[in-house]
């Protein structure tokens, strides 16, 4: 039993933006009320000063378990997780095997059980082993947890491929999450395609590669019926391609992450820092402009880091050939709260949303609102918690961040996953 | 000396690094290209490795002059494999060969950046002999050497870069070298081969040679990868040769003083014609020639020699 004391609880589902106190039994949120005396069995936590939310859900996430240990398994990816403040991250399928059928959906959610700190939302393949040529058994691992459907890391080459994923999901009440990627003309790219391209002398990934495979799902999306969740946007026509379907009243959403927001091609300098390297990669000034206007209006519905932790050996080496992707889940909240909320561009209701409601909505999972009787999946957080982004303050099993060096103010100090006290004070449990 | 510790790109480089280079590659003809005994003691005792990390022919063999003539200790390294081929990290690699103490590293390799990163893992000297599609600034000095010889100076002098621009890290270091110096630069090709952002480079660009090729006092033809041929980026070598090539009817139309480069190896037939390659304009050979005096010039300045040269 856990008893958070004067806290300021925002949840603009049921509409709080108080000073309140907030008792935790069991698994559940037992009452939330100005003032609750503390009952002898609760351990009282001191919420002055800080924010307490619902728990924060990435919808994004790579934890390379199984086949690739060495980068992050589930369990230290869940020690990640804890430590940035979520209670809920959403695995992508691209494991070794991938995760494509129900028994590997089972896994993902055991694992996480065993790990205890996060709940695991296991992504599933649409097409078997994300070749794009054959339907992966959707069906299987609907009945196993799977919470959606996804080809992340490629793009589904073949747009008949596609429709056909499309319409097989489009039976279950799952969304089919977009990576976005026409390989025909990103084919070779290593770094956004203009200035950045010539600048360093690389094959570029031109955002059209983006644009047309976007344009082409939301096409799709209306043919099928199927809800469609773009992955990682990072071009202002890839996010006017998508405010269009929305405002046709497609069921079309989009996410985006803290380094498309927070970066664009011009950091990457004559140093070649492949931590920098990213897949879809950092595009223009103008683009990471546009994003953040959309992921503050709404057009972006979802914060997400596709955390992609990679060993040493992959990235310390030519930009060419280090491997695509950076880690996100520690870097998250501290970048949205030190870029967004504490200039007063950001309110906490929209960061709640973006990092709380909305991905658990895209996802279909149920919703949870600080209230009683609901489960206790909660986040505080100290908005001026110093975080010194260095190799020893990540968790996690790698340390590839692109914000390594960064100074950021604002973390997530005590996590409840259903009523566990993941993150106490800062340490992870 | 040089304002740079290290020579990378072609971008870092003042007007007065690259007039240093020319000029003290043009003292260094008269060892080269005058005398029997064509040694200076100028590096005598000072390593060199040259670290190809994929083929070369021609810049090898002129680095490996340069070091001769300047009595410096080298040796090569490297071949048709890279270090990653062989499963060694580039950092291995060079943490390797800086432990046996060395002052100054070579290095071709087919990924850009790669010099960069040799720097962050020795405190010896870098000299970038090309390095993917990014940079080749050793091939811009000879360039540059070239047609100051012929026409005394750079400034006010138009070049047009001709090819396949965009997979060319020969244009990419000759083209802001040139406008460095105040040449001005056109570059000509098929679309399918021009850069991403010309404007990164501040140069016109054009598909169209027959346009501007009386204008010009340089036509620098630039080698085209035959892995880039039929059904990529161009149709065939014979429809290049037609709208592209460098052949007698259009060598005809240039300017009486206008000359030609090429930074070989060529295709002859395909960008130039070979009676082009041979004819009275043309200064390949005389580039080939530079690169041994500019790239000795360049090694000696960099390892703390004095733009005089005294043997």
């Amino acid at each position: 039993m856990y008893l958070i004391k004067g806290a300021h609880v925002v949840d603009p589902q049921v509409d709080l933006d108080d000073i309140l106190d907030v008792l935790i039994d069991g698994d559940k949120i037992a009452q939330v009320a100005a003032s609750i005396d503390a009952p002898a069995a609760a351990t009282v936590i001191d919420g002055a000063g800080k924010y307490l939310v619902p728990g924060l859900v990435d919808m994004h996430v790579h934890f390379r378990d199984p086949g690739f240990e060495y980068k992050e398994t589930i369990a230290t990816g869940s020690r990640a997780a804890a430590h940035g403040g979520f209670t809920d991250v959403a695995t992508m399928p691209n494991t070794d095997p991938v995760t494509d059928t129900g028994a590997e959906i089972r896994y993902q959610i055991d694992h996480g059980r065993s790990a205890g700190l996060v709940h695991i939302r296991p992504i599933g393949a649409l097409t078997r082993g994300e070749q794009g040529e054959a339907l992966a058994e959707i069906g299987d691992m609907v009945m196993e947890g799977a919470c959606a459907f996804s080809d992340d890391g490629h793009g589904v080459q073949s747009a008949g491929m596609m429709r056909t994923c499309m319409g097989y999901v489009s039976q279950f009440d799952k969304v089919a999450i977009a990576h976005c990627e026409v390989e025909s003309l990103s084919a070779g790219g290593v770094i956004n395609e203009g200035r950045a391209s010539t600048r360093l002398g690389m094959f570029g990934w031109p955002a059209l590669g983006e644009e047309l495979e976007i344009m082409r799902d939301i096409e799709l999306c209306k043919l099928t019926g199927c809800a469609l969740h773009i992955a990682h946007i990072s071009t202002a026509k890839g996010l006017e391609l998508v405010k269009a379907a929305k405002a046709e009243g497609l069921p079309v959403t989009c996410e985006v992450t803290p380094h498309h927001l927070f970066l664009d091609e011009d950091d990457i300098t004559d140093l070649y820092d492949t931590s920098l390297k990213m897949n879809p990669p950092l595009r223009l000034p103008s683009d990471a402009e546009a994003l953040r206007a959309g992921i503050l209006d709404g057009s972006i519905d979802c914060l997400v880091t596709d955390h992609a932790p990679h060993a040493i050996h992959e990235k310390d080496c030519e930009w060419e050939i280090a491997f695509f992707g950076t880690i996100g889940l520690e870097t998250s909240l501290p970048l949205m709260l030190t870029n967004m909320v504490a200039p007063g561009l950001m309110s906490w209701q929209r960061l709640v949303e973006v990092m709380a409601v909305n991905p658990r909505k895209v996802l279909r999972l149920a919703p949870i609102a600080v209230e009683a009787g609901a489960v206790a999946d909660l986040t505080l957080i100290d908005p001026a918690q110093s975080v010194e982004v260095t190799e020893d303050y990540f968790q996690g099993k790698s340390k590839n961040s692109a914000f390594l060096g960064m100074t950021l103010t604002g973390a997530a100090t005590d996590v409840f996953m259903a009523g566990t006290r993941t993150l106490a004070d800062g340490v992870v449990a | 000396m040089l304002s740079v510790k290290h020579l990378i790109d072609t971008y870092s480089l003042t007007a007065d690094d690259i007039t240093q280079i020319l000029d003290t590659a043009k003292s260094f003809a008269a060892v080269n290209n005058a005398r029997i005994i064509k040694k200076v003691p100028a590096l005598r005792g000072r390593t060199i490795v040259n670290l190809f990390l994929e083929p070369s022919t021609r810049t090898k063999s002129s680095f490996e002059l340069a070091e001769k003539r300047l009595s410096a200790d080298s040796i090569s390294m490297g071949g048709s494999t890279s270090s990653v081929v062989k499963g060694e990290s580039l950092a291995d690699t060079i943490q390797t060969i800086d432990a046996m103490n060395v002052d100054m590293f070579v290095c071709r390799a087919k990924l850009a950046g790669t010099p960069q990163k040799i720097t962050e893992n020795t405190d010896a000297i870098v000299i970038n002999a090309g390095d993917g599609k990014h940079q080749h600034p050793t091939q811009a000095m000879l360039d540059l050497y070239t047609i100051r010889e012929h026409f005394g100076h750079l400034d006010g002098l138009k070049v047009a870069v001709v090819g396949d621009l965009a997979h060319s890290r020969v244009c990419g270091s000759l083209a802001p070298a040139l406008k460095t110096m105040g040449a001005e630069v056109t570059l000509v090709g098929p679309p399918t081969f021009q850069v991403d952002d010309p404007d990164w480079f501040g140069c016109p660009q054009t598909s169209s040679l027959d346009e501007v090729i009386e204008d010009m006092d340089v036509v620098y033809m630039l080698r085209v990868q035959l892995e880039r041929m039929e059904g990529a980026s161009i149709p065939s070598r014979r429809e290049y040769n037609r709208l592209y090539g460098l052949d007698m009817a259009r060598v005809d139309r240039m300017k009486d003083d206008a000359i030609i480069c090429h930074p070989g190896p060529m295709n002859r037939g395909m960008e130039i014609n070979a009676d082009v390659a041979d004819c009275a304009r043309s200064r390949i050979l005389n580039q080939v020639n530079a690169g041994v005096l500019t790239r000795m010039a360049e090694m000696y300045l960099l390892l703390g020699g004095e733009s005089n040269v005294s043997d």
